[in-house]
Parts: C-alpha cells; sequence; structure tokens
C-alpha cells in the first residue's frame, strides 16, 4: 500500500493498467511491479518446475519471480515495465488462473523430481520418450508463451562512438561522468533505469547535506547541460566486445501507451568506447531457509526502494532479518515512514549496529528458520539463542550482503576473486582491455568512497586520452561502514530455495556433489542452478557456498560458472533489427528490371540479384510453354536476355596478360587485342573456382567476366593473387559489374537484330566468333562480344548502365518485329545444358578441371591451383566425370537429385556410380536431358544406367552420351 | 571487434573477410617443366594449404579489407584474448621480403 | 547403481539421500594400457567403447578442467544423419543408429529426441542439391522427405513465407534427426566408463607426450608421468596444441562458433529448422528455451566467445526467417572451439608415431558424431585397423586429394 509523503512518483497523474484482466491504478513514475505491490498484489508468478507462489523479490532487472507478458511480449520483468495507460500485464506459467493453478499438483511430488531425476528415468518403453514423457515435460516446462504470429514491432540499431562509457549512472557513475564531461571528452552515460541516480533514488542517504536523489539530479543537470556528454537512460550495457565495442539495449517506446509508428519498442546499439567506466552498483543477496520463497519475502534493498523511491510499502508488518548493517536501513527507513516494522532480525551475535536505542523491536543473534503462508507470507519462524518460535508480519526484508555487478568485466573471460570482507567477488583488474570498475560493482560499500573512486577513475581515463584532468571536490555521503558475516544458508528441515525460477534447492545442490558432480559447472548443468532467466544474479553465489561447503573446499577454489552476454536478456528482434523480409540481404536489379517486370517474367533470386524466370505471353498457361516457345526463338530467330548480373571485371597494365596467365589455367598473354577467350580458374586447391570470357580490348586491358555467383569471391580472390603473391605485376582492377549493362543477343538472327541498331553494320566477316570491339549505337559507343552460352551465333552488347533500360527495351521490341523474344532463365538454362555448358550446378566446388573435361586447357605454366590439382586422389579413373545423361525413353521426365546404377544393381551407396546435376526438357531435341557426374564416365558413353529418385519416384534408364547434346561441332555459334 | 587498417584507419570487424594464418603467403614455387614428373605436388604445397601451427596465443594472420580499401593485411593478434598487435599491408611485407 | 523410474521413487522416499556417485575421482596410476587425452564427448565414449566392445579397461581418460567441459556442453544439440559424400554417410548413419539405443546402452536419458530436422531450400538449384543429398541418404538406409513449400507450411506455419527476402521453395525433411540434452551424453559416457573401470581424471593436463625411437611411451601431466603404450589425442578444437606435444602440425584451425537460447518458453518450435541462406538453424529444448546458432565467427580464435557482427547476423536470419521470434529474448550466448579441417571433415587415424592415435576436426559437426566416433576410435586404438565407416577419415588425405569436402569450399579452414 501506499505511505504518504514518500516517494518520487507524480500523485496528481493516475494511470490505469490490469493484471490478468483485473483493473488497478498506479501513479506517473511506477513500475508494473511497484503499482502491484501498492495494489496489494502479492502473487505475481509461478515458479518453473514445481510451480509455487511467487512474490517480487527485486526492484531490478534481475527480477526472477515476476515475470510477465505484455504486448504479446512473454517474460518481462514487472520491475522494468514502466507503467502506461492501458498496461495490460498477465502472469505466466500457470492454468487456468495464477491462484488456481493445477500444475501446483507437482510440488508434491517433488521428493521424486529432484536434481537431474530425468537423467535417470523414462527410458522405458524407448519409444514413449517421443511420444509421451517429452510431450508431457515440454508442455510443463518453459514459462512465457510466445505467440506464432509474426513479431511486428518496431525495432532499431545504432552505433555510438565516445571518449568515455560510463556503465552505470549510481553515484560511482555520475562522478566518473562528472569529471570527465568537465575535461571535455566525449562521454556517453547509460543506465538501465529510467530514472539516473541509481541506489540514491531508494536510499534516504544525505550527500553534502542534501538527499541523494536531489544530489544526483543537480549533477544530471550539469550533465545534461554538457554537449559533449550523452545520456542514456533505460540503457543497459549488455555485452563487452573485442576492441572498446559494448552492445547496449535502449528501450525506446516501451513506456509509452500508444508508440506513434516511428518510434522503436527498443533500439540495440554497437557502442565503441576508448575507455570504459563500469559503475553498475551490486545486487542484493538473499538467505536461504525453509519456505524461504513465499511472496513477501523481499530483498532488503527492494523494500527500501519500494518504500524510498515509489512510496509504497511491501507489507503491513515487515519483519527485516540481515546478517549485515544494510539491512537496518530498511527497519530504519520503514519505521520513519511511519511502516510497522515487526522485528529487526540480525544473524550476527553482537554487531555493533544493534546499539541504541531503536524504535523497532531488535533481535541479534537470530535466524529465520520458517516461513508460512499459502498465496502471501503470514508469519516466520525465527531461532535465536533461547529457541525457537513464530513471528507474524507479512512481509521480510531479507539481505545476505552484496553482490557486485561485475558481470562485463568478465565478459572476456576473466574470472573475478575474492573478497573476504565483503563475502564476494570484485572484477579482477585489467580483465577487459580499457575497462575500470568503481563503486559498489568494485566492492566499494560505502557512498563517499563509491564518488571518490568514480571521479579517480575518470582522471586516470583522462590521463589515458591524454586529455587534462580537471578539479573537482570530493562530495560526503553520510552512510556508515559495512560490515557483514557471511550466513548463506540456514540449516533446518524442509526446502530452502536457491534458483527461485529454476526450482534449485540446497539440497539439490548437496545431492549434486553427493554424485560427484563436483566441478560448479557441473552442479549448475545439473541442478540448473543459474540457467534460469536471471542467470543466477540473485542465486549462484549462495549455490555456491553451498557447494563449497558439501564438496569441502572454500568458495574461491569452488569458482564460479562463467559470466556471459547478454547481460539482461534481449529481444531477438532488436540484435535482429532490420533483418526482417527483404531486410535481411540487400537486393539488387538489373537495369532492365522495370521492362522485365512489365512483361510479367517472374523474378527470382540469383544470389543477391533478380533475374527473370520466363516471359509469359498470354494464352501461355504453364512455365514450360513460355520457355519451350523461347528456346525455340533463340535457336529459330532471336532472343535477347539480360547478362548484367555475370561478373565483370576491368583489368589493366603492362603485366595484365601475365596475371591472367597466373590466375587462369589457359595462357591470355597469346590473345590478340580484339579477342575474347574462354578461361578456366582454380582454387589453389586444384578445384574448379570459375569460368567466364575474358576480352583483350588492347594490349595491356582486358575485360573478365565472371559468374553471377563468384563475382565477388574471384574480385577477392584476384586481389589476393597480385597483393600477397605477385605484387611485381604492374597491373590494377576493378569491378565494373554495376557500369556496364550487358545484353545476350542470340540466334541465327542475332546479326541482323544488331545491324538494325548500329550505326555501321556489321559485315559477314567482320566480326568472327571470339571477337570483340566497340561498336557505335546512336549516340554512343558501345563494347561488342561474339560470344555465345546459347551455340548460337550470338553477341553479347555492353553500355553505360544509364542506357540499360532503353536499350533492353528497345532490343525487345526489335526481336518481336523478327520473330525473336527475351528469354529468362529457364531457357537459358535449356539451351546451355544443350549444349553441355557448365554452371555452378556442375562446377559446384568439388570438380576438377579433370572432371569437366578441361585438363587439356592447361597450359605449361605456373598457374593458381595447378600443383594441387596433380594430386593422385583429382585424377583417374576414380573420379565422377562430367557426360550428359539422355532416358532412352525421351518422354521420361529425369531429376537434378537422382543417382545412377548400374543396371540391375540395387539403388544403394555402394552401388552409386554417379548423380545428375542439371536436367531440362529440350524442346530442340524432344527429349529430356540431364547433365551429371559418372565415375570413369567418359569412358563409358552409350552405356545404359539406371537413374533412381527415391525421393521423386523416378527410376528409369539413361544412355551415357557426350555432354554436348547439339551442334556439338560447334557450326551454329561460330557460323 | 575492430582492425585499424593502415590505409582506413580504425574500422569494424564486419568490413573485413578472413582468409586464414599467414601461411597463405608462402606459397611454395613451382617450375611446370620439373613437375611433370613429379606431379608437381610436395610436402611443401602440405605445408602451404592445409597443416597449420593454429597456436593459441599469437598469430599473423590475412584479412581482406572488403567492405573498404581492399587492401590484403596482416594482422598479429593473440588468438586466446583477441588483442591486436599490428596491421600491416601484405602488399608491403611481400615487398620486404623481396619477393 | 542402475538408473530407472523405481529408483527414482524409491529414493524420493528416503529422501533422495542413498544417490551414489555417478563416477569415482581417482587418483592416477602411474600406467595404464592406453591414455586418452580429452575428457569431452569424444574421448569418454572412446573410453566405453574400448570397454566395452574390447574389453580394454585400464585406461584413464585425461581432462584438462572438468568432464564434458569443451564443445560438448556447448553446442546446439543437434543430432542427423544427413551427409552426401561416401565416407561421411556411412560414419554418421552409424552414429545415428548407436544414438537411437543410447538411452538403454548407457542406463542414462540422454534425451535423444527425433523430432524431425528440416533444412530449407530457397532456389531451384538448392532444392536439386538438398534432392540429391536426400537421395543420397535414402541409398544410405536413411530416412528423407522432400518438402515442397505447402509441405513445409504444414509442418512449421510459423515461417515467413510471403516477406522474406529468400523465398522457401521447400525443405528437406530428416524424420530421424533431432537433439539431444548434450550434456547427459558426456555424463552418460563418463558414469558407463566408470562403471567398466575406466580411470576419469579430471584436473590433469597433458604437458608432454613422451616418445622413444618413435614409439609412444606415455605422457607428462601436471598430476605427474603417468606411462602408456597407446595414447589418443581426442582434444577437438586443443588438437593443435596437443598433436605439438609429439612434433606434429595438423590440418587444423581452430575458430569460434557461437551459439544462443532464449528464456524458457512454452513449446512453439517442434522441429529442428535449419536455413541454409542465412547459416541458421534453431531447436526448442525440453526446458523450453530456444537454442539456435549461424556460422563461425571466421577468425582463428581460442577465446570461446565471439562478436557482434555474427551475433546480429544470427539475429536478422531469426527474423527474415521467422518472425516470431523477435518478441523472444536471448538469454546466454556463448562460443565454443572449433577444429576446423581442410574440407570440413574429422580424421580418425594412426599417427606417424607407433602407438599415439588421433581423433580430431569434428569442425561444427562434432556432437552428433559423438557415438560412433567413439565406437570407430577405439576400433582403431583395439584392432590398429580403421573402422569401416571412418576409413576414409585419413590423416593423409589432404595430400593425396581424397578429400570429403561436402561444402564444396576448398581448403580454407573456416568456411566448411
Amino acid at each position: 500500500m501506499r505511505v504518504v509523503n514518500k516517494g518520487q512518483i507524480d500523485r496528481s497523474r493516475p494511470i490505469g493498467f490490469s493484471f490478468d484482466g483485473r483493473n488497478h491504478v498506479g501513479f506517473a513514475g511506477d513500475t508494473l511491479a511497484s503499482a502491484l505491490l501498492a495494489n496489494g498484489q502479492r502473487l505475481v508468478g509461478r515458479s518453473f518446475k514445481y510451480h509455487r507462489p511467487r512474490g517480487l523479490w527485486s526492484a531490478g532487472s534481475e527480477e526472477p519471480n515476476a515475470l510477465v507478458t505484455a504486448r504479446q511480449i512473454p517474460n518481462q520483468r514487472a520491475t522494468m515495465l514502466e507503467l502506461y495507460d492501458g498496461l495490460a500485464a498477465e502472469s505466466q506459467n500457470r492454468w487456468p488462473s495464477l491462484r488456481w493453478d493445477v500444475l501446483s499438483i507437482n510440488d508434491a511430488f517433488a521428493p521424486f523430481l529432484g536434481a537431474g531425476f530425468y537423467y535417470k528415468t523414462f527410458m522405458w518403453p524407448r519409444a514413449f520418450w517421443e511420444g509421451l514423457y517429452e510431450p508431457l515435460i515440454r508442455r510443463a516446462a518453459g514459462l512465457g508463451k510466445l505467440p506464432r504470429s509474426h513479431d511486428t514491432g518496431r525495432y532499431e540499431k545504432a552505433y555510438a562512438f565516445c571518449d568515455l562509457l560510463v556503465v552505470g549512472a549510481g553515484p560511482a557513475g555520475l562522478m566518473a561522468a562528472l569529471v570527465a564531461g568537465r575535461a571535455g571528452a566525449n562521454v556517453i552515460v547509460a543506465d538501465e533505469d529510467a530514472r539516473m541516480g541509481g541506489r540514491l533514488n531508494a536510499e534516504t542517504i544525505q550527500i553534502d547535506g542534501q538527499p541523494g536523489d536531489q544530489w544526483a539530479a543537480g549533477i544530471l543537470a550539469e550533465l545534461a547541460s554538457l554537449p559533449n556528454v550523452r545520456l542514456m537512460p533505460r540503457t543497459t550495457v549488455t555485452g563487452a566486445y573485442d576492441g572498446g565495442t559494448y552492445g547496449a539495449l535502449e528501450r525506446v517506446g516501451h513506456h509509452v501507451a500508444a508508440p506513434g509508428a516511428d518510434l522503436p519498442l527498443e533500439c540495440f546499439w554497437r557502442i565503441v568506447a576508448r575507455r570504459c567506466i563500469l559503475a553498475a552498483g551490486a545486487i542484493e543477496r538473499g538467505i536461504a531457509f525453509a519456505n524461504n520463497d513465499r511472496p513477501g519475502i523481499m530483498a532488503a534493498s527492494a523494500v527500501r526502494a519500494y518504500l524510498n523511491r515509489w512510496g509504497v510499502a511491501a507489507g503491513r508488518s515487515v519483519a527485516v532479518w540481515g546478517n549485515n548493517d544494510d539491512a537496518w536501513r530498511t527497519a530504519q527507513d520503514l519505521a520513519a515512514a511511519g511502516v510497522r516494522v515487526a522485528a529487526m532480525l540480525d544473524s550476527r551475535a553482537d554487531p555493533a549496529r544493534a546499539k541504541g536505542p531503536h524504535d523497532f523491536p531488535v533481535f541479534t543473534g537470530t535466524q529465520v528458520v520458517g516461513s508460512r503462508g499459502r498465496h502471501g507470507l503470514e508469519g516466520l519462524q525465527i531461532r535465536d539463542p533461547k529457541g525457537t518460535r513464530m513471528l507474524a508480519c507479512d512481509c521480510l526484508a531479507v539481505s545476505g550482503g552484496w553482490n557486485p555487478t561485475l558481470h562485463l568485466s568478465c565478459h572476456m573471460n576473466d574470472r573475478p576473486v575474492w573478497r573476504e570482507d565483503i563475502a564476494g567477488f570484485v572484477p579482477k583488474p585489467g580483465a577487459v582491455p580499457g575497462m575500470s570498475v568503481v563503486g559498489a560493482a568494485n566492492g566499494t560499500m560505502d557512498t563517499t568512497a563509491c564518488l571518490a573512486e568514480g571521479a579517480r577513475a575518470a582522471q586516470d581515463c583522462l590521463k589515458d586520452l591524454g586529455m587534462a584532468g580537471v578539479d573537482v571536490d570530493l562530495p560526503q555521503a553520510d552512510d556508515g561502514r559495512f560490515d557483514i558475516s557471511p550466513l548463506w544458508v540456514v540449516a533446518g528441515q524442509g526446502r530452502a530455495w536457491l534458483d527461485f525460477q529454476n526450482d534449485v534447492t540446497v539440497k539439490d545442490v548437496q545431492q549434486a556433489a553427493r554424485e560427484n558432480f563436483a566441478s560448479v559447472e557441473h552442479m549448475k548443468r545439473y541442478t540448473t542452478q543459474g540457467m534460469a532467466p536471471d542467470q543466477g544474479k540473485n542465486s549462484n553465489m549462495a549455490a555456491l557456498a553451498v557447494l563449497a561447503d558439501a564438496t569441502g573446499r572454500g568458495i574461491p577454489e569452488t569458482g564460479t560458472t562463467t559470466y556471459r552476454p547478454p547481460f539482461v536478456p534481449v529481444a531477438i528482434a532488436a540484435m535482429g533489427a532490420g533483418g526482417r523480409g527483404k531486410g535481411f540481404a540487400p537486393e539488387r536489379f538489373m537495369t532492365s528490371h522495370l521492362p522485365t517486370v512489365e512483361r510479367g517474367a517472374p523474378m527470382i533470386e540469383a544470389g543477391l540479384w533478380y533475374r527473370p524466370s520466363y516471359f509469359p505471353r498470354p494464352g501461355e498457361t504453364t512455365w514450360q510453354q513460355s520457355c519451350d516457345r523461347e528456346v525455340r526463338a533463340v535457336r529459330t530467330a532471336v532472343g535477347v536476355a539480360d547478362v548484367s548480373t555475370l561478373g565483370k571485371i576491368d583489368i589493366q597494365g603492362p603485366d595484365a596478360a601475365a596475371f591472367l596467365d597466373f590466375v587462369y589455367i589457359n595462357r591470355f598473354s597469346t590473345l590478340k587485342p580484339g579477342r575474347v577467350r574462354y578461361g578456366l580458374m582454380l582454387r589453389e586447391d586444384g578445384h574448379v573456382l570459375d569460368d567466364g570470357t575474358t576480352a583483350r580490348l588492347a594490349p595491356d586491358h582486358f575485360v573478365m567476366t565472371t559468374t553471377t555467383a563468384a563475382a565477388g569471391l574471384v574480385m577477392r580472390h584476384l586481389e589476393f593473387v597480385h597483393q600477397a603473391l605477385c605484387p611485381q605485376f604492374d597491373v590494377r582492377f576493378i569491378s565494373v559489374t554495376e557500369q556496364w549493362a550487358q545484353f545476350a543477343i542470340a540466334g541465327p538472327k542475332s546479326r541482323d537484330l544488331l545491324n538494325s541498331l548500329l550505326e555501321t553494320p556489321l559485315s559477314e566477316s567482320a566480326f568472327g566468333f571470339m571477337h570483340c570491339g566497340e561498336v557505335r549505337l546512336p549516340g554512343l559507343t558501345a563494347r561488342l562480344f561474339r560470344i555465345s552460352f546459347s551455340g548460337e551465333h550470338a553477341y553479347e552488347l555492353a553500355v553505360p548502365a544509364r542506357y540499360g533500360e532503353a536499350l533492353f527495351r528497345d532490343l525487345c521490341a526489335r526481336a518481336e518485329t523478327m520473330g525473336g523474344c527475351a528469354y529468362g532463365m529457364e531457357a537459358l538454362n535449356v539451351l546451355r545444358i544443350e549444349k553441355g555448358f557448365i554452371t555452378h550446378a556442375e562446377i559446384h566446388g568439388r570438380v576438377t578441371a579433370f572432371d569437366i573435361g578441361l585438363q587439356g586447357l592447361m597450359a605449361q605454366k605456373d598457374c593458381i591451383g595447378r600443383a594441387a590439382a596433380q594430386r593422385p586422389g583429382l585424377l583417374g579413373a576414380e573420379r565422377e566425370q562430367m557426360v550428359g545423361l539422355m532416358p532412352v525413353d525421351p518422354l521420361q521426365a529425369i531429376s537434378a537429385g537422382a543417382f545412377v546404377f548400374a543396371q540391375g544393381a540395387s539403388a544403394q551407396r555402394d552401388n552409386a556410380q554417379g548423380y545428375v546435376t542439371s536436367v531440362c526438357w529440350s524442346v530442340t531435341l524432344s527429349s529430356h536431358l540431364g547433365l551429371g557426374f559418372l565415375r570413369d564416365g567418359r569412358a563409358r558413353y552409350g552405356q545404359e544406367l539406371r537413374l533412381v529418385d527415391h525421393l521423386c519416384g523416378v527410376d528409369t534408364v539413361v544412355r551415357v552420351v557426350d555432354p554436348v547434346f547439339f551442334d556439338k561441332e560447334g557450326t551454329r555459334a561460330r557460323g | 571487434m575492430r582492425l585499424s587498417c593502415p590505409l582506413c584507419g580504425p574500422r569494424d570487424r564486419r568490413e573485413f573477410y578472413y582468409y586464414g594464418s599467414d601461411d597463405y603467403l608462402n606459397r611454395p614455387h613451382s617450375d611446370p617443366q620439373a613437375d611433370a614428373s613429379s606431379g608437381g605436388w610436395s610436402d611443401a604445397w602440405e605445408d602451404y594449404l592445409h597443416l597449420r601451427d593454429n597456436p593459441a596465443g599469437r598469430l599473423r594472420d590475412l584479412w581482406y579489407h572488403e567492405g573498404g580499401c581492399g587492401a590484403w593485411l596482416a594482422v598479429t593478434r593473440d588468438t586466446s584474448t583477441h588483442q591486436v598487435f599490428d596491421v600491416a599491408l601484405v602488399v608491403d611485407l611481400k615487398g620486404k621480403a623481396g619477393s | 547403481m542402475r538408473y530407472s523410474g523405481l529408483k527414482v521413487l524409491a529414493q524420493g522416499v528416503m529422501g533422495n539421500r542413498g544417490w551414489r556417485p555417478a563416477w569415482r575421482t581417482p587418483a592416477p596410476k602411474s600406467e595404464y594400457d592406453m591414455i586418452i587425452i580429452g575428457g569431452g564427448g569424444h574421448g569418454l565414449a572412446t573410453a566405453y567403447y574400448l570397454a566395452k566392445n574390447h574389453g580394454i579397461t585400464n585406461i584413464a581418460v585425461l581432462e584438462k578442467g572438468y568432464l564434458g567441459s569443451g564443445n560438448i556442453g556447448r553446442n546446439t544439440t543437434i543430432v542427423r544423419a544427413n551427409y552426401f559424400l561416401p565416407g561421411n554417410s556411412e560414419f554418421y548413419s552409424h552414429s545415428l543408429k548407436l544414438w537411437e539405443g543410447l538411452e538403454s546402452d548407457l542406463n542414462y536419458n540422454v534425451m535423444h529426441s527425433q523430432r524431425g530436422l528440416i533444412n530449407l531450400f530457397h532456389s531451384d538449384g538448392q532444392r536439386d542439391a538438398f534432392a540429391r543429398r536426400g537421395n543420397a541418404m535414402i541409398n544410405q538406409g536413411d530416412d528423407a522427405i522432400l518438402l515442397d513449400r505447402e509441405g513445409v507450411r504444414s509442418h512449421l506455419p510459423y515461417l515467413d513465407f510471403e516477406q522474406t527476402r529468400f523465398p522457401i521453395y521447400g525443405g528437406l525433411l530428416h524424420p530421424r534427426g533431432g537433439t539431444a540434452r548434450h550434456d547427459a551424453v558426456a555424463w552418460g559416457y563418463a558414469r558407463g566408463a566408470d562403471q567398466r573401470g575406466v580411470d576419469l581424471i579430471q584436473n590433469c593436463e597433458v604437458t608432454g607426450i613422451d616418445i622413444q625411437n618413435g614409439r609412444v611411451t606415455g605422457v607428462q601431466t601436471t598430476r605427474g608421468p603417468i606411462r602408456a603404450k597407446k595414447v589418443g589425442m581426442v582434444a577437438a578444437g586443443r588438437s593443435g596444441q596437443v598433436a605439438a606435444m609429439a612434433g606434429m602440425r595438423l590440418p587444423v584451425e581452430s575458430h569460434i562458433l557461437q551459439a544462443f537460447v532464449t528464456e524458457g518458453l512454452k513449446p512453439v518450435i517442434d522441429h529442428v529448422v535449419s536455413f541454409g541462406m542465412g547459416h541458421f538453424y534453431i531447436s526448442q529444448s525440453d526446458k523450453g528455451g530456444l537454442v539456435f546458432g549461424g556460422d563461425l565467427d571466421f577468425y582463428a580464435s581460442y577465446a570461446a566467445r565471439g562478436n557482434l557482427p555474427m551475433v546480429e547476423h544470427v539475429m536478422e536470419a531469426g527474423m527474415t526467417l521467422m518472425p516470431m521470434i523477435g518478441r523472444a529474448k536471448v538469454l546466454r550466448s556463448w562460443g565454443g572451439i572449433m577444429d576446423m579441417t581442410p574440407d570440413g571433415s574429422p580424421i580418425i587415424d594412426k599417427t606417424a608415431i607407433e602407438g599415439l592415435y588421433i581423433d580430431c576436426g569434428w569442425n561444427y559437426g562434432g556432437f552428433k558424431a559423438v557415438p560412433a566416433s567413439g565406437w570407430c576410435m577405439a576400433h582403431l586404438m583395439a584392432t590398429d585397423h580403421p573402422h569401416e565407416v571412418a576409413r576414409r577419415f585419413r590423416l593423409n588425405r589432404f595430400a593425396t586429394g581424397h578429400l570429403l569436402d561436402e561444402e564444396g569450399t576448398g581448403s580454407q579452414h573456416n568456411l566448411h
């Protein structure tokens, strides 16, 4: 319930929200957690395994229990959800309701469901695992529900750069930012809270005679006025990565009732910082005792935060229990605010802090040994030297000490070091290059020292950065020293909980140790301790202590598990922002894209490009009809295709020819200017990298074409070969793929079409097969290549890209008047299969020049891949060599996934002789055709083999033939 | 992760393509005439293409500034900590080696 | 102690105080018949099958850290037998058969769940390649079903079939593919080996390999020298360092592979889904976390942690494929050290040193291989002959050119 005159909420601005369908009212400045607590909602969730009733434990992002679903997003911490009008939150992992949850029956079977029980059972009968046991386990497990609808929320990513990143805007962080900011450094201050100030907003500490939160507000105002300081509230730094890169999640729109279309819910930042100061504070831990998980049992610091920041009393009658001085603040603050303190319990026998008059009953040397209350705490069983008795209360504020929030300092593999005086781990200095850790995150527990440490760390950073420091007065805070006497677990009957989320008890950890899961990693993995959404932030220390005790080791020898990013869970949508839909990869469009789409061509992905599959005409109902027509047009008239997607690399320099001799297996130094040659390129390991034609435009000027798929790869390869292997060659090259639009004009009438366009028509003898040169089109100079991927008399005409669209329209129109047409990828594929030309379906990475019958090209010279290609395993009859495959029944379709076997052999691996890589229906030859690889294939032309595709139900007989099915002599292309 | 390209300055890792250790710089000399009998393959090629010291520590490896200037870089760094000690242009190294 | 549902009940009634250690903590003896360097999945399985199949029990498994502290506890838990090339096909097929009997063999529930694996394809060319792979699987005697787009939709209705950059043409369903609980595999083998008398020695780092006259005689460790006539190096990402102690250079480069898990969610993804265009694969653990991963970070590393570029790429791939997962939150990321070979396939072979054997090069496919790897390595060490299904995993195949390059990407270690 609310406490008058407390808190930083705005009571003039009520906000309506609902929880599990019930309407409540909170105030501006509330989180869902504080508002629920103010409305008396103590039961907020159910645990993972036993479905135990659970209430709020903390007031921060480490919250283990209050996980809710809102805006269809599961597993949101109520402690981090700022209240907005109409916020509708649902509890999770319960059915039919939070209060009456059927699976709470699991709790009754807890003795049989302890650590690792599932490794020891559910094994018989075997078939029951997938059929029965696993589905049951899966349904019982899990927390929130992920809707199967597409996430449509808006998320963004961004970069930021700074001299100094300050993580955490508590006293230490604020002082660091102030010093660096005043010195003129570019500073980013990131804090996961909506309101900066850290614990100062949750405590009644005075700094320089001012209430802590007001002091913080003053500093923040100054920082906000500095142009070189950027304050990033609601921003959690999630990970430390190499080179001073930090990941950070900013919650941008979650707290807005109706985020506009342009407001992302979250933004994931990549912050590159020259230096970082980690001032992330500390997280309070509990003490394990029997039934310590009831709603109403909370971290003492959270009870103070709800009181001081949100004006909420966590109970009507609050007991406070701790093993350290810090716990006492809770009782003090509560009593001062008029909340009844049932008792102040201190486990220490005679703490100095207990002296003096108090406004509440004080019991020292006292432990809590049990609790009662089904859906919420009703009383405690306490034990002091005099005996055991009950203490009535509805809230217990527990403090077992503080764990420094050192996670980011461990993201680069270093482990933290143990500090006995605070009974906690602290960061190892220098664990992350460029990062210093200050304040409570560094184990410094009093505020005055934190302030000084922050300032000093900033001065050191400034020095590192070569910037002048500034003088600041170090403020003084009024909180005293911090004494602690470790207490992890209270021995006794009943289950004492460590990991609230995963339902791990002290006994589970002890059992793990008994079963020799003695390494801390074994214990974690066996019991699931620390593997829940809070990643053990609330419980790992106590579990370590239990394990250390059970195995007879100290805590430092036992060690911690590994701290891994992210510090808090991050939505996949945030780190994957921009990837949804088409955003996953760039889209590349040919200059002919628009006219192609206008012609109704379905566009298909070819790498990052879009290319037309076929150009349908009225009356054609299947792609096959269009494809057949296009093939016929090329074979009998003329076809036009955009081939601009092929890589084009412009290569110039006195050593250009020598360089090409080195990267291709065949020679280019012998190629005359004005001629084109087919080239085959190997990887250094002797397998085919790519093929294509390269034209020599001038003695020192070549244009290489690559396949569409390998354009980038070849460019990178050429750069490597030049820079690393032959830097003495005077040659330069650059990709001109996007500078030139290039169109294939193929078919018996291709010259006629071309001549209708050229200013000076080509004569019969002027431009022979494999010639190249410049030609004039009306108003521009183009490049012409007499090359053919269809086997027909054909040209490729290249123009500067800005003319591409117009030229394509013109070419298509002219072709159509001559009985021709544009053709797409389907027809292109048929045309090349008929000719036995390879694509990456054949040169799939395991193929050598020998395999495709082109080893004859290899000239007597060194070249990339030459030596490796000579390895015995890559030569000889055992190799699968490329062949043509024709079905004995020409109308029998064959498939590109099929294998071939000897006739009569069963279709199993040992008998496989080869496989099919490409197939088509050849309208030219009225037969289905295939290209494939067959063991010793070139020696087997004429053989008939069994072709089997189990998946598609094909089992037929094919004849092995030369892969050139059509016009073996090549007269059509040359003529 | 960031690398300082000698030509472009400090850049994000995603601008770079990774190849492998600098063994790839030591391509064996290959004489196509003499090779005919041996098949051209030798232990030197096995070292060049396949075998690696693969140190858990200091390594010099090859990166390509694909999203930048197109330079191949030899980066000296620690494979256990990811600390970068030095970034050099491959062409400079090859020049020094006199090849 | 035999595990069973009855035992769980009986122990529950008695307060679970009677459970005995899953394995002993023996002190190393001065001599063993055989030593396995590496107490990960492959090493433990090797020891188990040496004891079970070959009756060799005077064995020590030497582990630098804790049992199963390497990739066996740091992977995406996928189990499949969907390879294309002879050499790989029969090996992974054998492994899957061992998986199918693993629970009863080990008397340990490794939660092997054959929920089906679907590899998506996004072009005609990819469909052909997957069909070819599917046929290879059936040729081998395993199972595969080619799904068209609607077939995929019936299994995975939550994928984005409309807006995605690389439209879904179909998928290859491998019904026997699935997942298993990774740690349990290590523990099951460890317990089984221990019960048969194998000494599992943790926190014992091998610092030297003793070789005399071309023959191995034992190892030096942080816990003293140990003699043995046969030593198996089964050290995954650290194989390079171990082999270096024997003066060997391996065809291996160690790389990081990151993986991710979300917070627990109610059942939503029932299969293993693999999205080749984005190098993204995902399944849901029985606890409810979505377990997913992508490609290598691509630079050589032993740091067992990665960087943001690949993290973000993996998330982006997930978003384009199945936008529903945008609302799920990544809880933890981690990295394993992958022993990448120049052809992407493993090595199980003798070395040039007599009595010294090696099992490495698992790239990022080692988890599913654990049973067959242990089986075949045990066979090799016991008989000095390669097992039939692992006969192509030779150390010298890169020199001879008898490669097993499934990806067809060539001799660049990080591309497989």
